[in-house]
C-alpha cells in the first residue's frame, strides 16, 4: 500500500521539486520571478480568491437554504450542486465558452476576458463552500438559536453572534478548498482564456505552455510554487479543523 | 418573508451557475441537427477517445479502490510510523493541480528523466504513451474511495470483527463476510466518484498525452480544429455520463449514510 | 407577571400534541406541568415561550394578548433540558449575552453577571467554557442566564431532566429558594411527580394534550379527579373499581370481617418505611406500606398469608 501510495504520489511530486532545483536556487529563482510567469501567478492566485469569497457567501446561503427551507424538488437541488465535481472540467469550459462568447445566446460578452476565468471559476468551485457548511448546520443546536431569541436578540443577531461564530470554521475550510482547486484549475479556463500572457494567462495554462515549449525546469518552478500553496493550503485546513472542536463537548 | 429571499437567491444562483451551461451544451449541440451529432460521435477520432478514456479508466479505478480499502484498513485499524503523513498525502491529489501532476510525469519519465533509462532499455515508452496518461489518472483519482471508507469503518467498529475471530473466521473470511459488506455503499460511493474524475481528467493528460487522445483532450482537440460540432457532440456524451454519476450519487448517499 | 391561556390547540401532522387547553397561572406563583411523555406539557411551555405557535386559542402574559409576539418579545426567561450553552461563549459571555444584547453598559454588565454567578454558585468559573463544566454546572449557568434579563415569567422545559439523581434533588431546592425569594412566576415542566410535589404551588397533570386537574399537591393526592391522574401521582392498589394507597392498606394477621386474602410474595425493606408485595385471591398485585416496626411486630414474611383491609379508598363515577 505504502508502495503504491510512494510510486503514483509522493515519486511524482519530489520529481517536481528536485527538477525546479536542477538550474540551482538562482535558476529557480530566475523561472519563478520571470514576469509573465508572476503574471500568471498573480493572475490565478487573484481570482482563485475572488472566486472562492462570492461562493463563500452564495454558498453559505445555499446551505442554509438546503439544511432549513424545506420546498418541492430540494433533494433534486441537493444533488445538483455536485455538477462541478462529476462533470468535466473542459466541458464545463466549452460550454462557458458558448455562453459568453461574441455569438452568445444571452447576449453577454465576456470570452476571452478576466472575467470569463472568473465564471470558470466560480462554476468550479461551487460545491465546495455549500458541502463544508452543510454538516455543520446539520448539527448546530437550534436551541442555542431559540435561547438567544428568548433572550431578546432579533434574528440578525442571533445568527451573527450564535449560527456564524459556530458555522465559521465549516466556511473557512471551503473557501481554503475552493481556492486550492481554483488556483490550479486548468480545463474549464484553458479554451476560454484566450491564453494572453499577461492579461488572461493563469498559471497552469503557462505551465503547460511551457512543457510544450521544452521549458521543462520553467514549467516545474512554477508547478512547485502551485504545489506550495496546495500544501499550505492543506496544513490550514487541518488547523482550521482543530480549532473547530476545541470547544466541543468531551 | 426573508426564507423567500434567501431561498430565491440560493435557487437564482444556482440556476445561473449551473443549470446555465448545462441547457447550453444540449443547445449547442444540436444545433446542426441529430444527424451531424451522430455523424461526430461516431467519428473515428471520437471512437478512439472514448476508447482511451473507458480504457485509462478500467484500469484505474480498479486499482484505486483495492487501494482505498486497503489504505482504510490500514489506517482505521491499526497502528503503523508515518500513519498521519500517509493520511495526509492521501488528501493531496486533492489539492494540487493537475498540470503539477502532468509536470512531475515529464520529469520522472520524460528523455533526460529519473527513470526514463529504465524504461526505454525495454522497449516501454512511458511518457507521451497509454502508461503516462494511466498513471496521471491515478494520481488525480486516488483518494475518493479511500476518504468514504475511513470515516465509515470508523462509525461500525471493530466489534463485529472481533466477534467473527471469537468464532473461528480466519483474516480473509472475516474482511469478506464481514468486513466488506459492511462497507460495501461507502465503496460504491467512492468508486462512483473515482470513476467521475477519471472520466472528467484533462489537464495532467493534457501534458503527457501523446498521438492518443481521451474524450477530454478530444474535445479540444475538435475546438481547435473549428469542429465545434464534434466538440459539442464529444461535451453532450461526457455530460450525459456526468448526470448519470449524480443519479447514481442521489440514489446511493442515503444508503451509504444509513449504513453507517 | 401573569399567564392566562385560553383554548390553546397543537397538531403536528396527525399527533394532536394540545386539545384546547386553558390554564391561569398568578403572578408570582410556581406551576408545575406535570405528565408522561407526549402529554403535550412541552409543547404548552413552548407556546408560552413563542418557540411554537398554536393553532388555535391565545396567551395573554399580564392581560396582554402575545399569541402572534416573537420570543424577543414577550418578556420571559426560558431554561433547556439540555441546557442550549452557547458553547463558543464563556460562561461569562453565556450569562452576559442576553444584557449585550439590550446594549447595556459594560460596568452594569459585570456586575449583573458577577452577582448571577454568586446566586448560582458559579464564581470563579467565568471564564470557562461549557464543555468544560459539568452538567448540573451547565444548567446553573443556563439558570443565571434566563434570570440576568429579570424575566417576568421564568420557564423551565425539564431543567433537571439530565443530571443525576442527586444534583437533581440540589437544584430542586435551589429553584425553590430562589422563587421564594424572587417571586417570579414560573412554569416549570416535568415528568417527575416527586419533583412536581416538592416544588410547585399548583400542579397541572397533563395526559394527552389535556390537562386532567390542576390542584395542590396535597389535593391531587387526596382527591384526584380521575384513575389517570390518582395513578400518576402517587402509587395505587386496584381493587375492582375501587383505587387504595399502599399506606391506605391495613395489614393484619388474623381475619377481621371485610379483611379479603393475600400472600406475601416479598418485603422490601426501604430503611425506615417497608414495602410489602402481595397477591392477592384473585391473582392481583397488591402493594402495602408498613414502618419497619409493624413488620417487626407482626413478624411479616415471604410466603405468609395475611389479612387486608382498605382505611380509605376511592371511586371514579364515569
Amino acid at each position: 500500500m505504502t508502495a503504491y501510495l510512494t510510486l503514483i504520489v509522493i515519486l511524482p511530486l519530489a520529481a517536481v521539486v528536485a527538477a525546479s532545483g536542477e538550474d540551482g536556487w538562482a535558476g529557480f529563482w530566475a523561472a519563478v520571478s520571470n514576469p509573465e510567469a508572476v503574471a500568471a501567478l498573480k493572475l490565478s492566485v487573484l481570482i482563485a480568491i475572488l472566486a472562492a469569497l462570492v461562493n463563500a457567501v452564495l454558498g453559505t446561503i445555499t446551505a442554509w437554504v438546503l439544511v432549513r427551507d424545506r420546498f418541492p424538488g430540494r433533494s433534486i437541488v441537493n444533488s445538483v450542486i455536485d455538477l462541478p465535481f462529476a462533470l468535466p472540467t473542459i466541458v464545463a469550459g466549452l460550454v462557458l465558452l458558448a455562453l459568453y462568447s461574441p455569438s452568445s445566446p444571452i447576449g453577454v460578452h465576456l470570452a476571452f476576458t478576466r472575467w470569463a476565468i472568473f465564471m470558470a471559476l466560480l462554476f468550479v468551485t461551487l460545491p465546495f463552500v455549500v458541502r463544508t457548511v452543510q454538516p455543520v448546520l446539520l448539527e448546530l443546536d437550534m436551541e442555542m438559536e431559540q435561547a438567544a431569541r428568548s433572550l431578546g436578540a432579533s434574528e440578525f443577531t442571533v445568527f451573527r453572534r450564535v449560527v456564524l461564530p459556530n458555522i465559521m470554521p465549516g466556511i473557512l475550510s471551503g473557501i481554503a478548498l475552493a481556492f486550492a482547486r481554483a488556483v490550479g484549475e486548468i480545463g474549464s479556463v484553458v479554451l476560454i482564456s484566450g491564453n494572453n500572457p499577461f492579461h488572461t494567462e493563469v498559471a497552469s495554462v503557462y505551465v503547460l505552455n511551457q512543457v510544450h515549449s521544452g521549458n521543462r525546469s520553467a514549467a516545474a518552478a512554477v508547478a512547485v510554487v502551485l504545489l506550495l500553496i496546495s500544501f499550505v493550503i492543506l496544513l490550514l485546513v487541518g488547523g482550521i479543523r482543530r480549532l473547530a472542536t476545541r470547544h466541543e463537548y468531551a | 418573508m426573508r426564507r423567500l429571499a434567501l431561498r430565491t437567491i440560493a435557487l437564482g444562483y444556482l440556476a445561473i451557475v449551473l443549470l446555465g451551461p448545462l441547457a447550453m451544451i444540449f443547445f449547442k449541440t444540436f444545433e446542426h441537427g441529430f444527424g451531424a451529432f451522430w455523424d461526430a460521435v461516431t467519428a473515428h477520432e471520437s471512437i478512439v477517445a472514448f476508447k482511451t478514456t473507458l480504457l485509462i479508466t478500467a484500469i484505474a479505478v480498479p486499482l484505486n479502490t483495492i487501494f482505498g480499502i486497503v489504505c482504510g484498513l490500514a489506517i482505521v485499524r491499526r497502528r503503523f510510523p508515518g500513519k498521519g503523513i500517509v493520511n495526509a498525502f492521501i488528501d493531496l491529489p486533492l489539492a494540487v493541480s493537475p498540470v503539477v501532476v502532468g509536470v512531475s510525469l515529464f520529469i520522472l519519465y520524460g528523455r533526460g528523466g529519473w527513470f526514463y533509462g529504465v524504461f526505454e532499455n525495454h522497449g516501454i515508452q512511458i511518457l507521451f504513451a497509454l502508461p503516462a496518461m494511466v498513471i496521471a489518472t491515478m494520481f488525480v483519482s486516488l483518494p475518493f474511495v479511500a476518504r468514504e471508507v475511513i470515516p465509515t469503518l470508523r462509525e461500525v467498529g471493530e466489534e463485529q470483527e472481533q466477534a467473527a475471530h471469537t468464532l473461528g473466521a480466519s483474516g480473509w473470511q472475516t474482511f469478506w463476510r464481514i468486513t466488506l459488506p459492511s462497507i460495501r455503499w461507502a465503496v460504491i460511493y467512492g468508486v462512483v466518484l473515482t470513476t467521475a474524475r477519471c472520466l472528467g481528467e484533462y489537464g495532467a493528460v493534457a501534458i503527457v498525452h501523446g498521438y492518443k487522445t481521451t474524450a477530454t483532450l478530444q474535445v479540444q482537440d475538435y475546438y481547435e480544429n473549428f469542429n465545434q460540432t464534434g466538440a459539442y457532440a464529444v461535451s453532450l456524451m461526457l455530460a450525459v455520463v456526468a448526470v448519470i454519476v449524480l443519479i447514481s450519487m442521489i440514489l446511493i448517499r442515503p444508503r451509504e449514510v444509513e449504513a453507517a | 407577571m401573569s399567564i392566562s391561556i385560553q383554548n390553546i390547540s397543537k397538531r403536528f401532522g396527525d399527533f394532536v400534541a394540545l386539545d384546547d387547553v386553558s390554564l391561569e397561572v398568578p403572578t408570582g406563583s410556581l406551576v408545575a406541568l406535570l405528565g408522561p411523555s407526549g402529554s403535550g406539557k412541552s409543547t404548552l411551555l413552548r407556546i408560552i415561550a413563542g418557540l411554537e405557535r398554536p393553532d388555535a386559542g391565545s396567551v395573554h402574559l399580564a392581560d396582554e394578548d402575545v399569541t402572534a409576539s416573537s420570543p424577543q418579545d414577550r418578556a420571559i426567561g426560558f431554561v433547556f433540558q439540555h441546557y442550549a450553552a452557547f458553547k463558543h461563549m464563556t460562561v461569562f459571555e453565556n450569562v452576559a449575552f442576553g444584557l449585550k444584547v439590550r446594549h447595556r453598559p459594560k460596568a452594569e454588565i459585570r456586575a449583573r453577571v458577577h452577582d448571577l454567578l454568586d446566586l448560582v454558585q458559579l464564581e470563579g468559573l467565568a471564564n470557562r467554557y461549557p464543555s468544560q463544566l459539568s452538567g448540573g454546572q451547565r444548567q446553573r449557568m443556563g439558570l443565571a442566564r434566563a434570570l440576568a434579563v429579570d424575566p417576568k415569567v421564568l420557564l423551565l422545559d425539564e431543567p433537571f431532566g439530565a443530571l443525576d439523581a442527586r444534583v437533581r434533588k440540589e437544584l430542586r431546592v435551589w429553584l425553590r429558594r430562589l422563587h421564594d425569594e424572587t417571586h417570579t412566576t414560573t412554569v416549570i415542566v416535568t415528568h417527575d411527580q416527586e419533583e412536581a410535589m416538592e416544588v410547585a404551588e399548583t400542579v397541572a397533570v397533563m395526559n394527552r394534550g389535556r390537562i386532567e386537574q390542576t390542584a395542590g399537591p396535597v389535593e391531587l393526592y387526596e382527591r384526584p379527579k380521575n384513575e389517570f391522574v390518582m395513578e400518576f401521582v402517587g402509587a395505587v392498589n386496584r381493587l375492582g373499581d375501587t383505587f387504595v394507597r399502599p399506606h391506605d392498606l391495613e395489614v393484619t394477621v388474623e381475619p377481621n370481617g371485610s379483611t379479603r386474602e393475600a400472600m406475601i410474595v416479598r418485603v422490601v425493606q426501604l430503611g425506615f418505611e417497608a414495602r410489602l408485595e402481595l397477591v392477592g385471591e384473585n391473582g392481583e398485585q397488591l402493594a402495602a406500606q408498613l414502618t419497619r416496626d409493624q413488620v417487626e411486630v407482626m413478624e411479616l414474611a415471604p410466603g405468609q398469608i395475611v389479612y387486608v383491609r382498605p382505611t380509605r379508598q376511592t371511586t371514579f363515577t364515569e
